[in-house]
């Protein structure tokens, strides 16, 4: 990056500076904004050569391409933040196809005032996440809105990834008999969100679980290139999550509660504030649905896998035209685990 | 987790549950109502009702803080926003409650009421604190566990002056509603119903101890037995119940001594004291208007009360045509008796406030009981 130099003589004020509506007019501000925060630390070949676009060789087979916008409130959490989640979110949703992500996109909306050491640190995590996940960002876009229009930054990132041959895993593949998987403890994410939010702070140790998931997926599909259904349960939770896959295969579902792993401190956090864990969010888990047999070897290299270790059968498949995802409870009762109504709201009496 | 995972052991469920075959007598059935939401949450989200035998049958009672606040109240609240433009501080159940011409506090929120969900009346008065040029109101509901943090927070703000906050007060007592039921003409005269005996409210009993059940007990010849909210303890109370209706006793026992006493919280209730005085009469959604049954802001703190400040209005509401929701929460119908249940009203578009709280019956046998009902609506139409 030695245009930088020649181009903008005063640097910019990062530690002091904020953003201004100039940033996104497309003039002089905006580009020296792009050089000095956004490529410095994106920075790849690609996005180097600074055209609107990243053109690129890509391989013969079937692509799959993604988008999800990230709005998160408080920007800063326990275990990440709106840049990491930006890139791992849109990663995982590539990967649920079995696919290898290849590249991503980052559109970033900023809001007038928000401070540049915010942004940096933000655009700093996002590189991070990308160079270790392996997935470099090749295009971008900035625009800025007037204060009081955004919530700081909003970023919207867009991936694209090719699936390898032979693997057709899609939602609506679920068949009475299979088996329901999950790679680890649920609602770690939510509930490190929750501690942190301004009117909610309580101590916990529990950080979110944000995490690119290609390498799990890359290894679960070159052992078992037949699996069914992969889906990572992010707002709703595992029981959303569930009832999605359930509608969309037309089957009901039997979940063992004793099986689901939830860590003893989100357990006790969603105590204190009246929620259930199956419907607090992930953002570095998946479900996994596969024939019964596949099963065990499905779950040993799950579980060989770092971000798989606590990965554990939790269910089946049934029949059912109604649809329902039932549960065994712990208690040894049964109940529905039903679409999530509204949002969550603690409990008053 | 300590203290709570002891009380949902399968081990000891299953036990519970061979001692409650054992105890019930097959010749008879029992009616037990819980009073409070928190139980019925926990019969439905534990799965209780599996455990027990057929003629042992829970009756869903009104304590639902969010479900016995008449729509009048609501309508009320949203005024507030709309006509005072104050910001209004409630907890978050209260926000999807339907109130008049199709409005919730949801949607005034979204077209541009400024109403804050609070997690404590101390969220409410940091809002005051920090917005010293706008009307403040809390929107204080609930039973007598949740009277004793708005009488501190009244307090507060009396001692520190702070002239932009108020309370909307909608304080509600159990006894009163327990008595009141009691009372009604279908358990009274008509049998429609009969309630053998009840669990009664643990939070609530916390504050105000078990002492206030004992009139009602031996004037209504009916069991009450203080129950916690795990699923263990509603089954230990269960079988304490079935006990004492086997024996012909009427008494109230406590299942929860390791919360409740027989006095209660002291403390708690001369703060109460303190602050609020009984209201000669409120409304209840399903009970319609009951005497002495409500709280209100005593005249010494007479400027931190909304309905004065503002001087608001009596409004009196109709319940959508066909919710059922004031016969369910008397427990003379259950929630599959109403035509609207999983038709047009689901936790997803409630009708009534029964199917909006997580501890109202219809949500909880929406949310996790339809299965149960084999001619319901599938999953598929709620997601829509």
């Amino acid at each position: 990056m030695n245009a930088v130099v020649k181009r903008f003589p005063v640097r910019l004020d990062i530690r002091r500076g904020a953003v201004d509506m100039t940033h996104g007019s497309g003039g002089r501000a905006m580009a020296q904004l792009i050089d000095e925060l956004f490529v410095k630390h994106l920075d790849n070949v690609l996005l180097r050569q600074a055209n609107d676009q990243a053109a690129f060789v890509v391989p013969a087979g079937r692509m799959v391409m993604s988008t999800d916008g990230h709005v998160i409130s408080p920007l800063f959490f326990p275990g990440g933040d709106i840049g990491s989640l930006a890139v791992h979110g849109t990663i995982n949703d590539v990967a649920m196809s079995g696919a290898r992500p290849l590249y991503l996109s980052a559109g970033f909306i900023l809001e007038e005032g928000f401070p540049l050491a915010d942004l940096e640190r933000v655009v700093a995590s996002m590189a991070h996440a990308a160079t270790t996940a392996g997935v470099p960002v090749v295009t971008g876009d900035t625009k800025v809105v007037e204060r009081g229009k955004g919530d700081g930054v909003f970023i919207t990132t867009t991936g694209v990834g090719m699936v390898p041959a032979g693997v057709e895993i899609s939602g609506d593949r679920a068949r009475p008999g299979d088996a329901v998987l999950v790679s680890g403890s649920l609602g770690d994410h939510g509930v490190a969100i929750m501690s942190s939010r301004e009117n909610l702070e309580f101590e916990t140790r529990i950080e979110s679980d944000s995490a690119a998931l290609h390498g799990l997926v890359g290894d679960m599909v070159a052992a078992v290139p037949g699996i069914h259904c992969l889906r990572d349960p992010t707002r709703g939770g595992l029981a959303t999550t569930l009832n999605e896959l359930a509608r969309q295969s037309g089957v009901g579902m039997l979940l063992q509660e004793d099986a689901i792993p939830v860590k003893p401190e989100v357990t006790a956090a969603c105590e204190l504030l009246g929620l259930d864990p199956l419907y607090v969010a992930n953002e570095g888990k998946l479900v996994c649905i596969c024939s019964e047999p596949d099963a065990a070897r499905v779950l040993e290299v799950m579980q060989a896998h770092p971000l798989g270790r606590q990965a554990a059968i939790i269910g089946s498949v049934i029949e059912d035209r109604h649809g329902f995802v039932q549960m065994q409870t712990s208690f040894g009762g049964s109940r529905i685990v039903d679409w999530l109504a509204g949002e969550q709201l603690p409990r008053i009496c | 987790m300590k203290y709570v995972e002891e009380f949902r052991q399968r081990d000891l469920a299953q036990q519970l549950a061979a001692a409650i075959r054992n105890e019930v007598n097959p010749g008879r059935q029992y009616n037990l109502m819980e009073f409070c939401g928190g139980h019925t949450h926990a019969i439905f989200r534990y799965g209780v009702q599996d455990l027990m035998p057929a003629n042992v049958k829970f009756v869903h009672g009104p304590g639902c803080p969010v479900c016995v606040l008449p729509i009048g109240r609501i309508d009320n609240a949203i005024q507030l926003v709309e006509q005072h433009d104050v910001i209004l501080c409630s907890y978050g159940d209260m926000l999807r409650v339907p109130a008049s011409e199709r409005k919730s506090l949801l949607r005034v929120k979204a077209s541009g009421g400024d109403i804050r969900m609070v997690y404590s009346t101390q969220d409410a008065l940091r809002i005051a604190r920090d917005n010293p040029g706008r009307q403040v109101v809390f929107f204080a509901i609930g039973f007598e566990t949740t009277t004793p943090p708005t009488a501190v927070a009244i307090r507060q703000a009396h001692a520190g002056g702070l002239d932009n906050f108020s309370v909307f007060c909608n304080h509600v007592l159990t006894p009163a509603a327990i008595q009141n039921i009691l009372e009604s003409p279908e358990v009274r005269t008509m049998g429609s119903i009969s309630i053998d005996g009840f669990f009664g409210p643990s939070h609530v009993s916390s504050i105000i101890g078990s002492r206030p059940y004992e009139f009602f007990a031996e004037e209504f010849q009916r069991p009450v037995v203080i129950a916690g909210f795990e699923p263990l303890d509603v089954m230990q109370s269960a079988l304490m119940l079935i006990r004492q209706l086997n024996e012909g006793r009427h008494e109230v026992e406590n299942e929860y001594t390791r919360v409740v006493s027989r006095e209660g919280n002291l403390k708690a209730q001369s703060l109460v004291a303190e602050v609020f005085e009984l209201r000669r009469s409120f409304e209840w959604r399903g009970l319609g208007l009951v005497p002495y049954s409500a709280l209100q802001i005593k005249a010494d703190f007479a400027g931190l009360d909304a309905e004065r400040r503002f001087d608001m209005p009596a409004i009196s509401a109709s319940d959508v045509k066909g919710c059922e929701c004031p016969s369910i929460l008397r427990g003379v119908k259950r929630p599959t008796d109403c035509k609207l249940f999983g038709t047009v009203c689901t936790p997803d578009n409630p009708m009534g406030s029964c199917m909006v709280s997580s501890e109202g019956a219809c949500a909880a046998y929406w949310s996790y009981g339809r299965f149960r009902q084999p001619e319901m609506p599938d999953s598929e139409e709620s997601a829509a």
